[in-house]
């Protein structure tokens, strides 16, 4: 049993990163009222997240911004507007934050109009978003907008609320058998108690309840983390606190296609569009399959390629995130079988197989 | 029995009686339009000749018949131009071809036809008579009431009394029924007096319609143009039935002296060695010149380089005229005008006076609005036929000059000459011969120049315009939600940055006016 001691006197590391976050939209509200006070045009520098200033950065084994930087000044006929977003959208979340509420990236599209100054769309919206995250230096889960998707999490895992109204409450992860949402409070909780050892995650629900069913979480002593598709960015910061705040190491489960495979590298290496901010990726957690070899190996019933899928094969190779040997070998092995399957092909050998015997095998190889 | 033919001569009021297509009285619609403008354009020509401001009446009023479609309407048109001696009004009103036009001056009819061809359809489709009133202005005032014979050309006078004149009036009278399809006709009838307006803005017309209302284009100046001076026929001009009748005429009793007193810029010098080329001998009698010589003669006059025409027998309406025009009619935004130097074509002189207006009532869409004159007349059909159309709309290239088809522009052509080149005996185009189609191009390419720097000084205005509004917009935002992130509770003040944006649409304001 791992009790996470607290001491009283020093601020929990969400409240820290709270503050951080307020500071730094402060000090952007701070840097244009200067700038207007003394009669300059108001601007704002941010890092340029044009493709050709985004790369890999091997000691961060993630994406990250060169040095090019792009300014956006009120002078200019047309940055005036994006500019005015920006600083309307930092206020707004400002105030978000401070009050404890959450948001929607679609509220955000919709507020603005309270103010005369509505975006034209949602991707513009999206963008001015974006931008923020650029300047603070942090992700929009920390300013409070959180998008639509979910996914969810289940374990042996005590949790104790910071959101406003559950201040000090603690919860157990275990205690709904299907499984958490991982949303704002659960993203805003601090740790207090850990009995697993390590985390799994899942692509496919169905497969995430089959362990909950299986009792993975004890038999192995894990925390289940179903990443529905591409992991949102909430379930990746949460997957790198638990690693990197509780030690407890990764194993990432995906279907045996390219798809599934950029599932896992995500959440290891980072994706290009979030090259603007840190502590989202997981460059310790580890891809357990399914592999092309697996398909092989377990001569598991598969569907061949499809023209699409060997493109993206392809296009995975030049990838600097695949790098890694594992990665090169399998890339390999699907082109060679030009085959894929799913997750759920396990089931051929019965519902259990994949728990009792291909799940420690995995384990064992990959620890 | 052989076969004879019968030869008949026939009278020139028979003659246009029988062919009256040619004069415009080609169908009900067309007769009321061309019985309107030939009525304008007298009272007009009498005004002009004297330089008076012309005040003319016109009332049309529905007489019998329907509506919608050919009925009987009463013209009555009143103006006070320098009237007509009541001895000559039977055969100026009552025999065609009678008239002041055979000599050589711009005018806008030819033949004085026109008047007359007006009162001639309206006495074969109504079998009604004309009546005339005139004064030139001293104690009497003429009435009379008059039908054409056709077949003698000949007035018929039916009633002649006289009037006193207390007042001093001068001027002309003229009332009679006519078949017409007066709706029609109607929106070519209002076109043509608006245009008229724009192109004699010292007239003031006044209409009654036959529903009673009341249209009005007043005078927007007194100015007159300079009336035309009569001039002798140039050689260039001459045809050997025209050398006939002058022939006919003189009193010269050698070649030398006949070229030197008919023609146009013909001196001594000019004369002898021409002659000479032609191989005439110059002290020959012209009467007893034979018919292979005045062909001869003819020939020889369109070949040898005889001086350019002047211009002097030419009334353009000048440009200030043409402005004022332009501006009472349709209050433009901008307007440009321009008058090129006299040319000639063919031995006719000839002026172009051009301009172009942007804005006020000229529509927008549709491309350019074209208006077309031809001696203080302006030419409302077959417009796409018309040498100003075929400049205007293949040879400019606008986006050059910064125009695109949605802006409100129209643009004037007023071509006069002692003979203007239509290409028909409608007299609705004029011909694209190379002499007339170089001088509108020019003229056109001057204009278009303003209006090119007017547009891009509007262009730059707008863009100033709405720089200012996005920033009157966006900047109060800005400060406000950085007052607020900034937890600051005075917000900062805008004006000064606002002003320096103001300050630039300022400077260019000044540029304008400059």
């Amino acid at each position: 049993m791992k009790k996470i001691v607290k001491t009283s006197k020093k601020p929990s590391r969400i409240e820290q990163k709270k503050q951080v976050v307020l500071g730094s939209l402060k000090s952007l509200g701070e840097q244009i009222y200067s700038q207007l006070s003394e009669r300059q045009w108001p601007s704002v520098r941010m890092p340029s997240r044009s493709i050709n200033n985004i790369r890999y950065d091997q000691k961060t084994r993630q994406y990250i911004l060169g040095e090019q930087s792009v300014k956006r000044s009120a002078r200019n006929i047309r940055h005036v507007r994006p500019l005015t977003q920006l600083v309307w959208t930092g206020s707004f979340v400002d105030e978000l934050s401070r009050e404890g509420k959450t948001s929607t990236l679609r509220d955000v599209f919709y507020s603005a109009q309270a103010y005369e100054m509505s975006f034209a769309d949602q991707a513009e919206s999206d963008d001015i978003i974006t931008d923020l995250e650029t300047i603070i230096g942090h992700s929009r889960e920390d300013f409070n907008v959180f998008p639509e998707e979910r996914s969810a999490i289940f374990g042996d895992l005590t949790i104790q609320y910071t959101v406003r109204g559950y201040e000090g409450k603690e919860l157990n992860l275990a205690s709904h058998p299907d499984g958490m949402m991982i949303g704002p409070a659960l993203t805003n909780a601090e740790f207090a108690e850990c009995k697993a050892d390590k985390i799994i995650a899942i692509e496919k629900g169905g497969l995430f309840t089959r362990f909950i069913e299986e009792r993975v979480h004890e038999k192995y002593k894990a925390i289940l983390i179903h990443t529905a598709g591409q992991a949102p960015r909430a379930t990746r910061s949460l997957i790198r606190r638990l690693n990197q705040e509780l030690k407890l190491p990764c194993y990432i489960f995906c279907d045996a296609d390219p798809w599934g495979m950029h599932i896992a590298n995500v959440i290891i290496s980072g994706s290009a569009n979030a090259a603007h901010l840190r502590d989202l990726n997981t460059p310790d957690a580890k891809w357990c399959g399914v592999w092309a070899s697996d398909i092989v190996d377990y001569k598991l019933p598969s569907d061949p390629l499809t023209d699409l899928d060997i493109k993206r094969l392809y296009e995975l190779d030049k990838d600097p995130r695949y790098a890694g040997q594992l990665w090169k070998k399998e890339i390999q092995a699907f082109l060679k079988i030009k085959r894929k399957a799913e997750q759920e092909a396990f089931s051929r050998y019965g519902l259990a197989f994949i728990v009792d015997k291909y799940l420690p095998a995995k384990l064992k190889e990959m620890s | 029995m052989a076969l004879q033919e019968v030869f008949q001569e026939i009278s020139a009021a028979d003659f246009f009686y029988r062919n009256r297509d040619i004069a415009g009285f080609t169908n009900p619609t067309r007769a009321i339009y061309s019985t309107i403008r030939e009525l304008v354009e007298n009272s007009l020509d009498a005004c002009e000749t004297r330089q008076i401001p012309p005040d003319i009446y016109l009332r049309i009023s529905h007489e019998s018949g329907p509506t919608d479609g050919p009925g009987v309407y009463r013209i009555h048109i009143e103006d006070n131009g320098i009237g007509i001696p009541h001895d000559i009004i039977p055969s100026a009103f009552g025999q065609v071809l009678f008239g002041s036009k055979y000599k050589l001056r711009q005018t806008r009819g030819t033949f004085g036809l026109g008047g007359k061809m007006a009162i001639l359809y309206g006495q074969i489709t109504t079998h009604g008579f004309a009546t005339i009133m005139s004064s030139t202005g001293p104690t009497k005032i003429h009435h009379y009431d008059l039908t054409i014979d056709i077949q003698k050309n000949k007035p018929v006078v039916l009633k002649h009394k006289t009037y006193s004149n207390e007042n001093r009036w001068h001027g002309a009278a003229i009332e009679f029924s006519t078949e017409a399809d007066y709706t029609r006709a109607m929106s070519k009838i209002l076109d043509y007096l608006m245009e008229t307006a724009i192109v004699a803005p010292y007239a003031t017309i006044t209409y009654v319609d036959p529903r009673g209302r009341l249209y009005r284009f007043d005078r927007g100046t007194t100015q007159m143009p300079k009336p035309p001076e009569e001039t002798l026929p140039h050689p260039y001009g001459v045809d050997v039935e025209t050398l006939k009748r002058l022939i006919d005429l003189t009193q010269e009793r050698t070649l030398v002296g006949f070229m030197r007193t008919h023609f146009h810029r013909v001196g001594r010098t000019i004369a002898t060695s021409f002659l000479e080329q032609v191989g005439l001998p110059a002290r020959k009698n012209p009467k007893k010149l034979a018919p292979d010589e005045i062909v001869r003669l003819v020939n020889a006059m369109k070949s040898y380089k005889f001086l350019a025409p002047d211009a002097s027998c030419l009334s353009p309406l000048g440009e200030e005229l043409l402005e004022a025009g332009i501006k009472k009619e349709l209050s433009p935004e901008f307007i440009a005008v321009y008058q090129r130097k006299p040319s000639a074509y063919s031995g006719f002189p000839f002026i172009v006076e051009v301009g172009v207006a942007y804005g006020g009532q000229i529509e927008t869409g549709g491309g350019i609005k074209l208006f077309r004159f031809a001696n203080k007349i302006p030419l409302l059909f077959d417009e796409a036929s018309d040498v100003s159309w075929k400049v205007v709309n293949t040879e400019v290239d606008w986006r050059h000059y910064k125009v695109t088809p949605d802006m409100p522009i129209a643009v004037f052509v007023h071509i006069c000459s002692t003979k203007v080149p239509y290409k028909t005996v409608g007299k609705e185009f004029i011909a694209d011969r190379p002499d007339v189609e170089r001088e509108v191009l020019n003229a056109l390419r001057e204009v278009a120049r303003r209006l090119s720097l007017f547009l891009s000084k509007k262009i730059h205005i707008a863009h100033d315009k709405h720089r200012l509004d996005v920033f009157q917009k966006y900047l109060p935002k800005i400060a406000s939600f950085s007052t607020k992130l900034a937890r600051k509770a005075k917000q900062p003040d805008v004006s000064p940055l606002l002003r320096s944006v103001l300050k630039y649409e300022e400077d260019s304001e000044d540029e304008q006016e400059a």
